[in-house]
Formats: structure tokens, sequence, C-alpha cells
């Protein structure tokens, strides 16, 4: 569900960006003076343990796709929302960073769609209240099925929603949505079932352990009881993992697969174009063609011809050239003298 | 992706940015604003664009060179995650049927343009954000960032998660590697062993935790991790900062590649 740098407009971008920002400040605010010092590596030790879990995809049965957890939730339920999406954000920070899957520009987005959602949403709004009174084991599984399908549904339609309004990709909304809104569902549900079998474990052997599932502020927690339950549970996602563990596209990617090997119908283009006249009007160049006086006509469409083609296809080889040939004097001109 | 190849990739990513190269001695504060600047710039431009941000190259390839980092490694670990883009630009060329360009007597469509747009801009994009860790690292990207405002419990929270992760992994990979040398290689790793493997790397992982609160206790930990490391803004930094924006400003502009590409058409003729 990561969404990429490349396909997001810095005006969607950016907005997300100070969404994201005022949140994490927020969060920050809300922890401050809560923190224990246990609860410091503990939330390092759940961000690596995401990290980790994130990074096995499992298969959704009869689909031939795959998804990965994405821990929104699941956190939410171990440390109440503020600390999980302070953690979510970090695990988000250093994938982009590490192995630019999202982007810098992006990153608003994707803590928005994988963080805000589950953690502010699916977990107050529907675990939490479908829980909160009645511990039994059928309202944690409904609940948790029920907040992750919701959590992953919104985030999916975020994600088509934002990818829409950068306007640098034609999916037409119906087609990415149809594709996007089912993939998902399968995923939450799957999703869903894996955070409740954790959950209803810990929940038998540590209650306590499950701050964000009432309200009580316990005190410090024990170290080696916690991990004696965590162990159990990562065994039973584990299983649950192995069981599932694929090497299936991603869920976002076969949506989009789906859709390709599919018939189409005509090309609509309507959504993009009141930015790209925008675009258009704000660009000082808005054609290529430099020998042309400017503003002749204000079409959506860069007035290319087949000459100022070749000027740009010349031209950008040669600044290619030249970037490499000034980097290589540059890094002769650089080398220390030894 | 398996464990063993994602923890090989961030040490090594870590070791890149030990380095001590011109760009390496920058402040990190003076990398971070510049790249902010250059992702904002690049992705500014309309679909359609793709001579204008050829130019841009400029600045990715400069670091790359000067910083003395290995080009292929990175434009490797840039194509490997391509795919999530490419599914999505593909659609361009499909929807987008329209021709805007003439090429040698063949009509190409906006769709192919806007889908070549998105490739380069994704190069761009991608690549200048693994060579700004590169050649940064991540302590000194948490360092700016705790200066730069940045919730200090974010920052903490980064630094702990990065520790753990590096022993997640690095414990990780070598279980795996025990499971292979003693399962013939077999990669389908059964339910129960895989269960019972990550269950242990987690014990492993939360009791060293354990011992690092314990330590950290001991050690008069308040709350608040103090960075001892001190970063500078000198007078380089001010010039990186001031020059490399005011350069994306004109490229953004002015289209580089196209007034080389212009001018060298009227000197042939």
């Amino acid at each position: 569900m990561h969404m990429s740098d490349a396909l997001v407009s810095p005006a969607v971008g950016g907005t997300l960006w100070v969404i994201t920002s005022a949140l994490l400040w927020y969060c920050s605010r809300k922890l401050k003076g809560v923190l224990d010092s246990i609860r410091v590596p503990l939330m390092g030790v759940l961000g690596a343990f995401i990290f980790a879990a994130q990074m096995i995809n499992f298969s959704i049965p009869g689909t031939g796709s795959s998804g990965h957890l994405t821990g929104g939730l699941l956190l939410a339920i171990i440390l109440g929302p503020h600390a999980a999406f302070i953690v979510i954000s970090s695990v988000l920070v250093v994938q982009a960073l590490f192995f630019a899957d999202g982007g810098i520009l992006a990153l608003g987005c994707n803590i928005f769609n994988m963080g805000v959602f589950p953690v502010f949403i699916a977990y107050p709004l529907i675990f939490r209240k479908m829980v909160s009174e009645h511990h039994s084991k059928s309202r944690i599984v409904a609940g948790a099925i029920i907040a992750s399908v919701v959590g992953l549904q919104l985030g999916a339609f975020s994600v088509v929603i934002e990818t829409l309004l950068s306007g640098i990709s034609s999916l037409p909304f119906s087609t990415f949505v149809l594709l996007m809104q089912p993939v998902h569902l399968a995923i939450g549900i799957v999703e869903g079932f894996v955070t409740a079998a954790v959950v209803i474990f810990v929940w038998n052997a540590r209650p306590e352990i499950l701050g964000g599932l009432k309200p009580a502020n316990s005190g410090a927690l024990s170290m080696k009881k916690f991990l004696a339950v965590f162990v159990v549970a990562a065994v039973v996602i584990g299983g649950a993992f192995s069981w599932f563990a694929s090497n299936n596209p991603d869920g976002l990617e076969w949506a989009i697969y789906r859709t390709s090997g599919s018939e189409l119908e005509a090309p609509e283009r309507n959504l993009y174009s009141p930015l790209a006249v925008l675009q258009d009007k704000t660009a000082i160049m808005p054609d290529y063609s430099i020998s042309k006086t400017s503003g002749e006509k204000e079409t959506v469409w860069p007035d290319i011809n087949s000459e100022t083609t070749i000027a740009g296809l010349v031209g950008s080889l040669l600044t290619l050239v030249l970037t490499f040939l000034v980097s290589l004097t540059l890094r002769w001109k650089l080398k220390p003298s030894k | 992706m398996n464990i063993g190849s994602v923890r090989d990739d961030a040490l090594y990513m870590d070791e890149l940015s030990q380095k001590n190269s011109p760009i390496h001695r920058l402040d990190p504060r003076a990398k971070i604003i510049a790249s902010v600047f250059f992702i904002f710039t690049v992705l500014s431009f309309n679909r359609y664009e793709i001579f204008a941000l050829i130019s841009f190259f400029a600045f990715p390839v400069f670091l790359l060179v000067s910083a003395e980092l290995p080009v292929w490694y990175l434009m490797k670990k840039v194509i490997i995650i391509s795919p999530v883009v490419i599914l999505i630009a593909i659609f361009n060329p499909i929807f987008d049927r329209e021709a805007i360009f003439v090429l040698a007597g063949t009509e190409i469509s906006a769709g192919w343009v806007s889908f070549l747009s998105i490739l380069i801009r994704f190069f761009l994009t991608a690549g200048s954000v693994l060579i700004l860790l590169a050649c940064t690292g991540f302590y000194e990207v948490c360092m700016a960032l705790e200066r730069m405002r940045v919730p200090p419990i974010f920052v903490m929270q980064l630094l702990f998660l990065y520790r753990y992760i590096f022993v997640l992994l690095d414990e990780g990979s070598r279980m795996v590697r025990a499971h292979a040398l003693r399962s013939f290689s077999d990669k389908h790793m059964g339910m129960k062993t895989f269960g019972s493997m990550l269950g242990n790397l987690l014990l492993r992982t939360v009791d060293r935790a354990e011992r690092i609160n314990c330590a950290m206790l001991a050690r008069g930990f308040a709350g608040s991790v103090t960075m001892h490391r001190r970063i500078k803004f000198r007078a380089s930094d001010v010039l990186f900062v001031a020059l490399w924006p005011v350069l994306f400003i004109l490229m953004r502009k002015y289209n580089f590649s196209g007034l080389i590409g212009n001018l060298l058409l009227v000197i042939v003729k």
C-alpha cells in the first residue's frame, strides 16, 4: 500500500505532510510525562517486530494475491493510539530512507493511509467500542476483523483519492476503486484474524499488557511476563504466516496487474484537466520550443512538434553527457591527495 | 527480499554513510533541505514533462560522484522497487491515447510520454532518497531532525527502532542461515520451524531490550536521549543550501536540456 513519490503531486503530498506532522506533534505531547522508561525500548522493539512482519507477504486464499500485515491495529491495542501512531510513523520513515519504499514527499500520505485509519478510527471507534465492556473471545475476533477491514478499506480508498488528486496517473477512479477495495477487503479479514489471535492470547495470559484495551493505567510492565506471552504470540503469528507466506505480488500490485490484463474502455482524462490548465498557466516555459514566442495558445497539452522533440532529445542526451563529464572531473579533483 | 538480504542491505547503507567525503562532512540539515527542495521541484512539473527533468540528474549524479557512492548498487536498489510504480504508470498509455508526439513519422501517445515522465521522476526521487541516506547516515538524520524541532519522542523512537532493527535482522539472518545449513537449503520452511524461529528471534530481541533498559537506567536514563556528536552549520553548508535550490529553480524555469538541444541544432544548421 506504499505510495511512491513519483505518483504524488506536491500539493497532495504537502497537505498530508502538514496533517501528519501535526498529528505526530499532538501524539508526542500526549505521551510526554506518561512515558515510563520501559515503554521507550518497548516501542522500539515493537517497531522492529512490525518492520520484520511487514516483510513477510501472505497469500489471500483463492485470489493469487498477497498482502502483508500492516500491524497498525495490533500496535494500537498494545500501546494505545498515540504511541502506536509514533511507532508506525517511525517504521515508515525507516522504510522510506533505507529502501526507498514510499518516498519523502509521499511519506505524509503513507503515514496517513497506514497510520491514521487503523489507530485513530478503527481502533477507538470500532475495536474499543466492541470489546471494552465485554472481553469475550468472539467479541475480540469480531472487533479485530471489523476494525481491520474498516481501517484497510479507508486506507485503500485514501490511496485511490490521493493518486487521483495528484493527477499523475491516468487510472480512472472507478477502475482503481473496484480493484483496490476488494483486494484490501480480503487483506483486512486476514489481518483481523491474525490480530485477534495475538490479542486473545495476550488477553488470556496477561491482560494488563494490552494497555490500549482498557483505560486502567497499570504500573511498569513486567518484561519477563511480557516476553513469555509475546513469544507464544509470535509463534502463533509465525505459524499463520508460514501458512500464508508466499512470493505473490502485493495486493496493490495485483490489483493494478488485474486491471491492465482486462479489457479497457475508452480513455477519460477530464479529471486531470483543471490541474493541467493551472500548471500550464503557472509554467513559465510551457512550450519546449524556445525560438517561438510563448503564449500562442493555452492548451492542456504541451505543444510539441517534431523539431522541438528532436531538440529535446538531443539536449537531454547532451545534458546527461555534460553531467557525466563534470562529475568525472569533480571526482578527479576531489580525490584526496595521499 | 529475505531477511538476510535486508539486513545486509541496511548494514551496507550504514557503512556507506560512514565514508569521509566532502559531501559526508556536510551538515545533515543542509543535505536534507536540499534533497527535499529537489524532490518538490522535480515533482512540481506537469505530467508530460520529460526533457526538462533530465537536467535534474545533475544533483544525484553530483552527490554520487563527490560522495564516492557505488552507482550500480544504488541503481539496483531503485530498480528492485520500481515494479510498484511501473504497475501504476503502465495505465497511462492504456487510458491516455491521444497522440502528442511525432517522432520520425511515428505518433507517440500522451500516455507513453507521461509513463516515461513517471519513470524519470521515480528514478530521480527514489535515487535521491537513497543517496541522501548513504551520504548522511541515519544517526545524523535523526540529529538533524532533532535540531529541526521534530518532537524529541519521535526522534528517540527512530533511534531505538533503528538500533533494534539491526539487532532483529542480525539475529534473524543468522537463524535463517543456520536453518539453511541444516536443511540442505530447503527454501520452504515448515510452519513449526518458522513459528519457533520467529518466536525465538523475538525472545532474544526482547531479552536484549530488557538488558538495554537496565543498562540505560543504570546510566541515568531520564526519558530522553542526548546526542553528543555536535553538528555545526559552516560556510560550505550555507553554500550547498544556497546554490543547489537556486539551480533547481533555474532548471524548473528554464528547460536546460531543451536550450542546449536548440543551441546545438542552430549551430549544426
